[in-house]
């Protein structure tokens, strides 16, 4: 599993980095950097519980979100280039 | 060189063929020029594949496999021509729909019919009012098998990437959204949506008069085909030039009457490409894959000279700042980033860094790139990152010891509302 944000839908909150600093830190303007790896086994409940937190469901799971079913491969976070 | 130039010349014009300078071209003259268009021939999709016709609207995708993920979809699908050219430094797009306004609509037609849509829009910017009219009245001279609304849309640069048409056309705000889903698997109303530039659909156009191995015949084997450019700068025939793919960026600026003054650095892709110093620029064949590897990037084929006696740091400086006032404000990275790096690019050229700004630009760039909803951001860290490298002297002197002879010059890159 994978984490992403949907950098629309973030606030800057915050509370995905107070949950996961091991993962999650913030940048000047508070928004979250992410750590560019799949989650290691031992935070996947503490990463679960940050995207369950973020008040703006903006924070992601690789297999979760706005996609539909041919876009969840992607799993990228930027959107179309044409 | 002057052999080079008539192969350059060789194939073209192909889509100016019928160019008036004085008037739009009207139906019965472009009937007459380019030919009816033949009715559609079954499997069209793998002519375009054949042809190898790739975007002309800066992405440079196969434009065939684009049109296949669309056709493939379920139930009825739709068809948007992007015309709002929201580049300032381009004119291609503009001069198509002004003097060539039938070589679009045929292309949406066929475009239309290959992918199975009947419901098209033509976007321009809505406050292009004497595009708008002139596009209704060529609309009206046709009997097309396609509805065509020609849709005007707000003038802002992100405005016209295409998640942002999308959600215009489906009755939300004209910025972008946060794929997936991609407009090819929900678009414009949730229906599959072919999204392509209007010189793209112009050359689909000609493909589907004259097949794929016409069209190939023009350009390299990689990269086949005709494009437009537009030549801007320290040139002296500014203006829009039908070049075959893979012409070198120096035989580009030669169309265009050649330099008109020393050059130090080529703006090539425009506001979302990259300088290349002008002795690097010369040779480099105008491909996306050349220009890539070159350290540059195709865009929408834009070619700005930069004289000598210029400063690019403070050409850039002034163009990171419009493209900062740009954003959607949608993306907190692009909100704050943007406006960060204006200050400290307009620091660096106008005031000096006090030896502090380089390194302010190398923690900011990260912070911003690959962080928005749209690329956006993506493209203002290129132009700033070519930019010191380019003038990679003439920053450090900037930052250490303070302005150059070079900012007394009149700004040469145009913006919107510089006329």
């Amino acid at each position: 599993m994978k984490l992403r944000v949907n950098p629309i839908a973030c606030t800057g909150h915050g509370v995905c980095a107070e949950l996961l600093p091991e993962l999650i830190e913030l940048d000047p303007w508070g928004y979250p950097l992410l750590a560019d790896a799949p989650v290691p086994a031992d935070l996947l409940d503490l990463a679960r519980r940050a995207v369950a937190a973020c008040p703006t469901l903006a924070l992601l799971t690789g297999d979760s979100g706005v996609a539909s079913p041919a876009g969840v491969r992607r799993g990228g976070r930027h959107a179309s280039r044409a | 060189m002057s052999t080079s130039i008539e192969i350059a010349r060789r194939g073209v014009p192909r889509l100016l063929a019928g160019l008036s300078y004085h008037h739009p071209t009207d139906l019965a003259k472009h009937l007459r020029i380019y030919g009816p268009l033949p009715a559609m021939r079954r499997r069209f999709i793998d002519v375009v594949d054949a042809s190898g016709l790739t975007g002309r609207g800066g992405a440079g995708f196969p434009t065939g496999r684009k049109m296949r993920s669309v056709a493939v979809g379920r139930g009825g699908k739709v068809v948007v021509a992007n015309g709002c050219e929201g580049e300032p430094a381009s004119s291609k797009d503009r001069l198509l729909l002004t003097r060539l306004p039938h070589l679009v609509l045929d292309g949406i037609v066929t475009a239309a019919t290959a992918v199975g849509a009947d419901d098209a829009y033509l976007c321009v910017h809505e406050h292009e009012t004497y595009l708008l009219e002139g596009l209704d009245c060529a609309v009206a001279e046709r009997r097309d098998p396609v509805r065509i609304t020609v849709a005007g849309v707000p003038g802002r640069y992100v405005a016209s990437e295409q998640s942002s048409l999308v959600q215009y056309l489906t009755g939300g705000p004209a910025k972008p959204t946060y794929s997936p889903p991609r407009p090819h698997e929900r678009g414009v109303r949730g229906r599959p949506t072919l999204v392509n530039n209007v010189e793209t659909l112009a050359h689909l156009a000609l493909i589907a008069r004259h097949g794929d191995r016409w069209f190939r015949s023009a350009g390299l084997l990689a990269a086949p085909g005709s494009m437009l450019a537009t030549v801007s700068g320290a040139v002296y025939r500014p203006g829009v030039y039908e070049i075959e793919a893979g012409t070198s960026i120096g035989e580009v600026v030669a169309c265009a009457g050649g330099p008109a003054e020393p050059l130090q650095a080529l703006l090539v892709g425009g506001y979302f490409g990259a300088w290349l110093p002008a002795d690097v620029a010369w040779p480099v064949p105008m491909t996306h894959a050349a220009l890539k590897a070159a350290g540059g990037a195709l865009g929408a084929g834009m070619v700005i000279a930069l004289p000598a006696s210029s400063c690019l740091l403070a050409e850039t400086a002034r163009v990171v700042r419009y493209l900062a006032g740009e954003t959607a404000g949608q993306c907190g990275p692009c909100v704050f980033g943007l406006p960060a790096l204006a200050d400290a690019m307009t620091g660096l050229a106008y005031h000096g860094g006090r030896g502090r700004v380089l390194g302010q630009l190398a923690r900011l760039l990260p912070l911003v790139e690959r962080r928005g909803a749209c690329r956006h951001p993506d493209g203002v860290t290129q132009l700033i990152r070519s930019a010191l490298r380019t003038a990679a002297g003439d920053a450090r002197r900037h930052d250490q010891a303070g302005p150059c002879r070079g900012m007394l010059r009149e700004p040469l890159l145009p913006l919107p509302g510089d006329d």
